[in-house]
C-alpha cells in the first residue's frame, strides 16, 4: 500500500474545491493517474507538477509518503 | 546565499545595504548588481488595486536555492540575496529584490538576469490581482523577459 498527500494550489485549488487531501493506494502509479482517481475534471493542459517539491512530469510515479502538487503556472516576481 | 520570503513591505535599499554590511568580501567585491519588481497599478488593460500573492512554502525556498546553485556553476557570483513578498501587496510596493555580488561587471549583471527569469518561470508563486472594479483574478502568466 502507498499513502500519498495531494496539494492543489491557486486557481487550481478553487477549480477543484480542496487544498490538501490524502489518498492511499494498493499500488504505484503515475501523477496523472493520481489526478484522474481524485478529480472527476480531466487534467488542465498547462498544469505544473511537483512530488516532494521537485518538478516531475505527468508520467512520473509516485511513492508511499510522497507529497504530489498540482497548480497553474507561476506567476511570481 | 540568503532567500526570505516575506509577508510585509520591505524596503529593497535598506535591505541590500544591510545585507551587504554584513558580506565578508574582503575587497573582492567589483560589481554588484540588483532587480527590484515593484507592483504596477494597471494590468492587461485594466486599473489593479491590490495584489495577493500565494506561493507554495517549502517549494519556493527550495526552487529558489536550486536556482542560484545553477547560477554559482555558471557564473563567479561571490554571494547573492533574494526577497519576495507574498500576501496582500499594494501598488508601488516592492514584490521582489535580487541582488548579486561579484568580482566583475558581467557575472554580476548576467546571474542577476538568469536568477530573475528563472524565479518568473520556476518558484511557486501566484498572483491574484483585485481591479478598481473590485472584481478579482488570478495572473495567468508572466510577461516575457525579452524585449
Amino acid at each position: 500500500m502507498i499513502t500519498i498527500t495531494l496539494r492543489y494550489f491557486a486557481s487550481l485549488r478553487e477549480q477543484v474545491g480542496r487544498s490538501k487531501e490524502t489518498f492511499t493506494f494498493s499500488h504505484t502509479l503515475s501523477v496523472v493517474d493520481v489526478w484522474q482517481h481524485a478529480n472527476s475534471m480531466p487534467l488542465p493542459e498547462n498544469t505544473l507538477i511537483a512530488v516532494n517539491m521537485e518538478y516531475v512530469d505527468k508520467l512520473y510515479c509516485v511513492c508511499d509518503g510522497d507529497e504530489v502538487a498540482f497548480f497553474p503556472p507561476v506567476t511570481g516576481g | 546565499m540568503t532567500i526570505r520570503i516575506v509577508e510585509t513591505v520591505f524596503d529593497p535599499f535598506l535591505e541590500i545595504q544591510h545585507f551587504q554590511t554584513q558580506l565578508a568580501l574582503n575587497g573582492k567585491c567589483g560589481a554588484t548588481s540588483i532587480f527590484i519588481g515593484t507592483m504596477r497599478d494597471f494590468n492587461d488593460g485594466d486599473d489593479v488595486r491590490a495584489m495577493t500573492l500565494e506561493h507554495y512554502d517549502g517549494m519556493t525556498q527550495k526552487q529558489l536555492a536550486k536556482i542560484i546553485a545553477t547560477a554559482k556553476e555558471k557564473w563567479a557570483i561571490l554571494d547573492e540575496l533574494i526577497i519576495h513578498r507574498i500576501g496582500d501587496i499594494l501598488p508601488n510596493e516592492p514584490i521582489v529584490v535580487i541582488s548579486v555580488w561579484a568580482m566583475h561587471r558581467a557575472e554580476a549583471f548576467e546571474a542577476c538576469r538568469y536568477i530573475m527569469e528563472e524565479l518568473k518561470s520556476h518558484a511557486p508563486f501566484w498572483k491574484r490581482e483585485i481591479l478598481t472594479s473590485n472584481e478579482s483574478r488570478w495572473v495567468l502568466k508572466n510577461t516575457s523577459g525579452k524585449n
